[in-house]
Parts: C-alpha cells; structure tokens; sequence
C-alpha cells in the first residue's frame, strides 16, 4: 500500500518541506534588507508558520476549494471507496461528521496521555521536597505544556462532542459546511506540532497564560507555543460558525428550540463562544510574537507599552474559554441523567437558558483573574459582582439534576457514575469559585494550590468526567460494539475517589502557603506527606485512564454486538442501527413532541418515517 | 413530603459537620496582620455557604441513588415531572440574594484591608529576577531582609526591573503583583503586621527559572527591635560610639518615649532632632546642641518642648543613672539621627 495515499503522512511531509520554505524565504528577505540572513528567532518563526499552512494544503484540506477557484468541478458524492479498508478513512481528508467526530476524539484522546504524561513526571519530582531529578528549566517547560496540551485536548473533546453528536441530535445528516468541517479538524494537528515542537526549542517557561514580559525574555518555545494555540484557535473558529449554522439552519422538522436534545443548547452555547472570544487570544499571542521579533514594545511601559494590557486581552478569551471546556460537559450531564433516571429533565427551558446565561455573564468576568495584577483597583469591585453572578446560572443546573434524579428510578452503568461524578466534583468546583471571586480572600489565594485545586474540580467535573460518560454512552453506537462494564466501573471507582483526594489535598496545601508552578517547595512548610498523597492520586488517576483506553481498544474489536436502543433513550441517534449509517438517517425524520417525556405513556419524540405516517 | 424532611434533617446535620470541619481543620496559616484577621473573617462565612450548598445538593443526591435506585426486577419510568416554575424561581432568587450579599461583605472586607493610616512607614520593594531588596527611604537603610515593626501599618512602594513578580507572604494573607515599566507602574500594597515573629516572602507569579527560589527573610519585631534593627543597618557601621549610645537608648528605656523614626510619642522624636529649633512651652526657643541634649538629660525640666509634659522624664533621675561618657555617646547617637 502507498503511503502518500494518507493525507496525514502527505500533510507532514508538505510540513516538513514547508517549514524549510518558510525559512529560506525569511533568510532571503533578510538578505535583501542587508541583514544578516541567519537569525534564528525570525527564521524559525517564519519556517513554523509556512509549515503550518502547508499541512492543510498537503493533506488536502482546501484541495476542493482549489478546485473551484481553478475553475474546475468537484464532486459532491463522497462514498468511500470500498476497496480501501475503512480505517484509512481516519487518515485523510474526509466531510463525514461522524469520521470528523472520531478524528476529534481520537486526537483529544491522544493528547490527554500526553498531558497527563507531562503531568506525572513532574508530579513525581513534587512528591517530595528537595529537587529530584528535573532541572527547573525542564520542569517549567512540562508544567507549561500540560496546562496548553490539556487546553487542546479539552478543545478537541468539545469538537469530538459537537461534531459525531449534533448532526445526529437534531436529525441531520451531517454539518453546514463538511469542507470547513474537515479543515477546522486538521488545522490542529500542525497545531499540535508545534506546540510539542517547544521541547525541543528550549522550552518555555512561562506557564500556559505566557504573561509578557516574562514571555518576551523566554526561549525560542515560547513562539512555538504562540503558534500552536493559534492554529488550534482558529479551528475552534471555524468549528464554532460551522456548529451554529448547523443548529440554526438543520433542524428536522418539527424541532423547535425548545425541542432540542439538552446538548445541542450546551453546544449552541460554547460555539457562540468559541466564535465572538477565541480571536482575543490569538491577539494577545500575536503581540508577543511581533514584539519578540520586531521589537515592537507592546508590552513595555518603559517604551509606552502596558504589561497589563496582554492580560486583559488574555483573560477576555481565556475566561469564557473555560465556559467552552465546561458547557459541553454540562450539557452531557443533563442529557444522561433522564435517560437513567427515566425521568424528563427537570426544567428543560431553565437548563437551556443557563447554558446561554453562564456565556453571556462569561464575558463580563474576565478581570476576576486580574484582582492582583495590579490593574486600576477600582475595576475590582465590578468584577467581583459580575463574578458572582455566573453562580446563579450555575446553581440553577444543579438544582435541576437534583430535581431530575429525584423520584425517579435509577440504574447506574459506567456512563451513569460518571455522570454522577461529574456533579459531585464539578460542585466543589463551582462550590470553591466564589472565595476566589470574594476580592479580599482572591488576594490570599491567588496563584496557590487552592486555584489549582479548583480548576481541576470545574475541569474533571465539567469535562473529563462528562466526556467519559460521554465515551462510554456513544461508544457502542460509534463502534457497534458493546465496552466491558466490569473494566468501566473498576476505571471509574479508581478515578472518583483519586481524583477527589487530589485536589482537596491540593487545595489544602493552598490555604496554608503552597504556590503554584514551582518546582520545589521548603520542607518547613511540611507539605511532603500532602505532595506524596497528591502524585499517588495523579498517578492512580493516570492507571485507571489507561483501563478505559485498553477496554475501548479491545472493546472496539472484541466487543459484544451492540443492537438495537441499548439504553432506551428517546433521542432520534438510537433509533437507528449502530454503528450509524454512513448517512445518518434514511429518510427525513420529524419532531412530534418533547424530547425528555420519560415516564409519560404514549409519547413520542421522533417520528423516524414520517412519509409513511402520513401515508395512513 | 416525609422524603423531604428527612432529607432536610440530614441537609442541617451535615452542614454542621462540614462546617465545623472547615473551620476546625486549620486550613489556614497563622494569622500574622490585621488584614489577615479580616480575611480569615470572609472566609469562614464562605465556609458557612460551602457547607451549606455542598450538603443540599449532595445529601439530595445520595438520598435519591439510596431511595430512588432502580429495584432488580423493576420496570418502567419514573414520575413524569417536567419541571416547577415557582421551584425556579426560588432556587434563582435566593442564590443571587446570597452572592449579592458576600460581595458586599467581599467589599467591606477589602475596605478593611486598604484603610490607609498616614503615619504609615514607607517601604520601596524591588523585585528583581530573582531577588528581593528593600529600601527604606526614612532611614537611608537598603536590605536584602524585610525588616518590619509589629503592629505599624508599612506601606509598600513596588515595582520590578524586569518581568512580572508578586508579593506574598502566606501568614498576612494580602498579595499584590510587583510591575516593571517605571514610576506609572508602581503598586503599592499596605499591610499591619499584628504578630512578632519570622516569616518568608515568596514570589507568586511565574517568573521565569528560578522562580521558585525567588525568596525573602521578613522579620516582625517590637519597635525596639524594629530600632536596633535600623542601627545595625546603619550607625554601627560608622562609629562604635553612635552604636554604644545607640543600645543605652534600648537599655535605659529612652526609645519607648522618644522614638528614633520621625513619630511623635510620650517624648518628641529623636530623628532630625540634633541641630533643629525646638519650641519651647512659654514661647521662646532654642537650637538642639550637644548642650541642650546634656541639660534635657542631666534636668529634663530645665527646658520643656512645646505639647510635652514636664515631670515624666525627671522622675527617672537619668542624672545620677548615667556616667558622663555614656551622656556622650547617647549625645552621638542623637545626632547620628539628623
């Protein structure tokens, strides 16, 4: 079999000689500014960013569009070819949401073990005092790509989500825009690429907020980090116009907004996120790559520049961002809590409007991160109100999955615990929110443990925990197999109890004086026996993710059969065979009624035929 | 109805306990400035609600998974409720009554916090990477060290030379991030240390390499120390008799009326004292030579400063307490402090 017949293997190589374009080009234009032609920051930038783009031509991303702008015809039937095996499809170019979907998660999955790598080695030199065995360059280099790779994985989850569910939610038979779909997937992996290519580029250590002017005086990595997010950035761009003309524009009829799954809300909501803040990052990341390379002091208030400027620009993203990792999640968790309660959500128009609630209130909020930064200390107050509110939208959520559950009858496969999970550790996340939204105790626990303790709790619990159910739930209609119970309760009953003795100890830890991103502490403070209890449960956490991984591998080729509407849901996606049909739904299919009417005889969501009902 | 009371009772039960918990489980440093007391008041009320919340929706949670699980051999949905608007209502009004009355308190708070006192004693910081130095300007003194005394609010003066850095003791709880870009870019912090002892002052933001290393001694001692500390940073250094009168002035008791930075108290200030024209009660006035400090010694009530009471100083009989040299080099001391 040829190789270059994958479009990722061609898009590497178009990467590969496309970096050496790139940098010839800037070598020749520094040449022709009389300019010595080899410096390396300019040079390797250059090349980075030609690289970059030369991917998503090499793997044939925008070839169609080519095509068109030549003037040439494209073809809109995209059967695959059946003498190729079907996993070839993953490794190119492809305009199926579900084989979009699949590449998302797949790679979000990827990335997750590598994050998670990072963290566990540099979780090993924490667990005792004293340094171990990185040096402090290393361990700030790991430290900053575990936060930044764990972002890009949480983005790819979103996408995964977005992607393999919406079309199929609201009866579709794909996105908007399949060409754009496909671009927005692959425009992340030279993403990724550069990203990881910072290990080899001296690092950064700058943390993954790379606040300038300590990521002006960083090394050579910290541009490859700029430019990785920026690539990501801009798939989480083009994915968001593409989600929400999909939800606009694509509904079977009959499927009013307040017909909606629960999730396709959450995702409306995270795409207008994704779509009116992720530029402000790109932004704030741009500046610092001009003034690196040009000398243009943004930045530098000896020259008329403001330090604080980056971080509002920064955090105007960066805080609704974290509303994009969560919703999602969230939404998960409102959808697969009917379906095992066998109750209707509790105040469906409620749970769709905080969904649209905590993202508008998200943009009013950002300067929350800044009550230290020493910004105009008259801002502080506003924020610290406007802060608050985000826990009335929040609250309401809660409070409608506590009224969904109730009375109603429960069973509790894989899917089912870590939904539950995800509400308990996404309620002490929420739950130790507002100390650091309070501006008096904000300046005690700024920059601590305690933060770090809190995000990861709104991070597990309105991500990793949602997505996992989320895995668990769709895999058998992915896969059309069944995944082994048994393997994913021992994955969840190893992760709920580790990752809750984690970050409580190190939240703990916080309070008492711990500050983050540091790569030793003094043995007076006595944290050891805390960090020892905190790399044990990192470590079983990271175990227990490698459980589900093996249990999807195997399941994924061993597994039982999975026929038929395995959790008897009402939504239109299991209503059809698993694995899902190349194109979704045979016929249109039409809305008749309310999505969550369990325990209501007669009632029907979906009408999966709706020519022959009008036919009797 | 009895589901709800039940679990009512436990929701009240394990608020009790979770509270107490919090509370009782030392989650916090020692509470070593008056900003600290504050703020450690804020968090226990963000503890009361932590408690609180936590407990309805978990105790409802685990009530539900105990009660309302799925019985083997069971069949069928649960109850078709859609949902409750009055129940919505209520669980959106009350929360944002509860988070619109911790940020007021947040408010209060960090108005306590950032009273200003005056007679603050003025500290520059420089944050450099990866050290800290303190220049007090009062006393010419530069230290690696960060000398402050208890119960006396210091106002920090901070800015940074190159990155970013913050300034935070765990045990005064405040923090403020130190900027570099010049005089606009100064911030200042202030802070009332309320407890004698040694803490570290340890950069919180990110500053690059050797970040985690980027650390200060901070000594809090009584104003008598807070002196000799003060003098061992300067007047030792120029002469063994300034530093001789210097520890007299500890010993004899001088420095607890008449203080050596420039405040007024039981006795006028030393500082800028030797050379000055001091008014006296009756409307003259006279030039503070070595003449008038050995007559204030010998008769303390020859000559009363204006707004002081004669009579405090006399009764220690300093006259036969002290021989002629150590008079003189209390003298030396004195104008050391010009």
């Amino acid at each position: 079999m040829n190789l270059l017949s994958s479009g990722l293997v061609r898009g590497l190589l178009a990467q590969t000689l496309g970096t050496s374009v790139g940098m010839a080009f800037v070598m020749a234009v520094r040449v022709a500014l009389g300019l010595p032609a080899w410096n390396r920051e300019p040079v390797v930038v250059g090349g980075a960013l030609v690289g970059a783009i030369a991917f998503v031509f090499g793997v044939g991303a925008v070839s169609d569009w080519m095509k068109l702008a030549r003037g040439e015809q494209i073809s809109d039937d995209h059967t695959p070819d059946p003498d190729k095996p079907a996993w070839i499809r993953y490794f190119n170019v492809d305009y199926d949401h579900k084989v979009i979907g699949i590449q998302y998660g797949v790679t979000s999955m990827i990335l997750l073990l590598v994050a998670g790598l990072f963290a566990m080695i540099f979780r090993t030199e924490l667990a005792k005092s004293g340094m171990q065995f990185l040096p402090p360059e290393v361990y700030n280099t790991l430290m900053s790509l575990h936060g930044i790779v764990m972002i890009g994985s949480i983005l790819l989850g979103v996408g995964a989500m977005s992607n393999y569910l919406v079309p199929l939610m609201i009866g579709a038979n794909d996105m908007a825009f399949p060409r754009l779909n496909s671009l927005a997937f692959w425009v992340n992996v030279p993403g990724i690429i550069l990203l990881l290519s910072s290990l080899f580029l001296g690092g950064f250590d700058t943390g993954w907020t790379g606040y300038p002017p300590n990521s002006v005086y960083a090394a050579l990595g910290v541009q490859m980090f700029f430019l990785g997010v920026y690539f990501i950035g801009l798939s989480s761009i083009l994915g968001s116009i593409n989600l929400i003309v999909t939800i606009v524009r694509m509904r079977a009829p009959g499927m009013t907004y307040m017909r909606m799954p629960i999730f396709v809300w959450a995702a409306l909501a995270t795409a207008l996120i994704g779509f009116t803040a992720t530029q402000l990052i790109g932004l704030s990341f741009q500046m610092v790559i001009l003034e690196r390379i040009f000398d243009m002091s943004f930045f530098d208030g000896t020259d008329g520049g403001n330090p604080i400027l980056f971080q509002h620009l920064f955090w105007f993203y960066s805080h609704p961002a974290v509303y994009v990792f969560v919703l999602p999640g969230l939404g998960i968790i409102s959808e697969l809590l009917p379906v095992f309660a066998r109750k209707p959500l509790f105040g469906y128009k409620w749970v769709a409007f905080s969904s649209m609630g905590i993202a508008l209130v998200g943009f009013f909020v950002w300067a929350h991160h800044m009550f230290t930064s020493g910004m105009a200390t008259y801002l502080r107050v506003p924020f610290m109100y406007s802060t608050m509110l985000v826990a009335v939208p929040t609250g309401v959520k809660f409070f409608s999955w506590v009224g969904t559950i109730w009375r109603g009858k429960i069973s509790f496969p894989t899917p089912m615990l870590f939904t539950l999970g995800a509400v308990v550790v996404f309620l002490i996340g929420g739950l130790t929110g507002p100390p650091n939204g309070l501006v008096a105790t904000n300046l005690h626990l700024h920059d601590t443990y305690w933060v770090v303790g809190h995000f990861h709790n709104t991070m597990f619990g309105g991500f990793i925990f949602p997505f996992f159910a989320a895995i668990y739930f769709w895999f058998p209609k992915m896969s059309g197999r069944k995944y082994s119970e048994t393997l994913g309760k021992l994955h969840f009953w190893l992760m709920f109890p580790a990752f809750l003795i984690m970050s409580l100890v190190q939240m703990r830890v916080g309070l008492l004086g711990m500050r983050r991103r540091i790569s030793d502490y003094d043995p007076a403070l006595g944290f050891d026996d805390s960090h020892m209890v905190i790399t044990i449960a990192g470590f079983v956490i990271g175990v227990s993710v490698l459980i589900m991984v093996w249990n999807l591998i195997r399941s994924a080729r061993r597994g039982e059969q999975a026929t038929g509407n395995l959790w008897n849901s009402r939504s239109p996606e299991w209503q059809i065979p698993s694995p899902v049909p190349l194109h979704n739904y045979e016929q249109p299919i039409a809305v008749v009624g309310k999505p969550y009417d369990y325990g209501l005889p007669g009632s029907v969501y979906v009408d999966m035929n709706p020519s022959a009902s009008s036919d009797k | 109805m009895v589901h709800f009371v039940i679990v009512g009772i436990l929701v009240i039960i394990s608020t009790y306990f979770v509270f107490n918990g919090l509370v009782n489980a030392d989650l916090l440093p020692e509470q070593a400035s008056l900003q600290a007391e504050a703020i450690d008041e804020l968090f226990n009320v963000e503890w009361f609600f932590i408690a609180f919340f936590f407990s309805l929706i978990v105790v409802f949670l685990l009530y539900s998974i105990v009660v309302f699980r799925r019985k083997p051999g069971e069949e069928g949905d649960g109850d078709h409720i859609e949902g409750n608007t009055k129940l919505e209502i209520v669980w959106t009004v009350i929360p944002l009554g509860i988070v619109i009355y911790l940020a007021i308190l947040g408010a209060q708070t960090l108005g306590k916090i950032e009273a200003r006192d005056p007679n603050a004693l003025e500290i520059n910081v420089v944050a450099s990477r990866w050290t800290w130095s303190f220049e007090y300007p009062e006393y010419g003194v530069t230290s690696a060290e960060l000398a402050l005394p208890v119960d006396r609010q210091v106002l920090l003066r901070m800015r940074s030379t190159d990155v970013i850095h913050s300034f935070w003791v765990p045990e005064f709880r405040v923090k403020q991030d130190v900027l570099p870009g010049g005089e606009a870019f100064v911030r200042e912090l202030r802070l009332t240390p309320s407890e004698i002892g040694e803490y570290k002052l340890r950069c919180a933001e990110l500053c690059g390499l050797q970040h985690t290393g980027m650390i200060a001694n901070v000594v809090v001692t009584d104003a008598f120390g807070f002196n000799a500390w003060v003098m061992e940073q300067t007047g030792c250094e120029d002469s063994e008799e300034v530093c001789a009168g210097f520890q007299w002035a500890g010993e004899y008791g001088c420095t607890s009326c008449h203080t050596i930075d420039g405040t007024a108290s039981i006795g006028p200030t030393w500082r800028g004292l030797f050379g000055s024209n001091v008014p006296l009660e009756g409307g003259a006035s006279v030039v503070a030579d070595e003449n008038f400090i050995r007559e204030s010694i010998l008769d303390p009530d020859a000559k009363i400063h204006e707004g002081y009471l004669p009579g405090i100083m006399s009764a220690q009989n300093f006259a036969d307490r002290l021989s002629a040299e150590q008079i003189e080099e209390l003298i030396a001391f004195i104008k050391s402090l010009e």
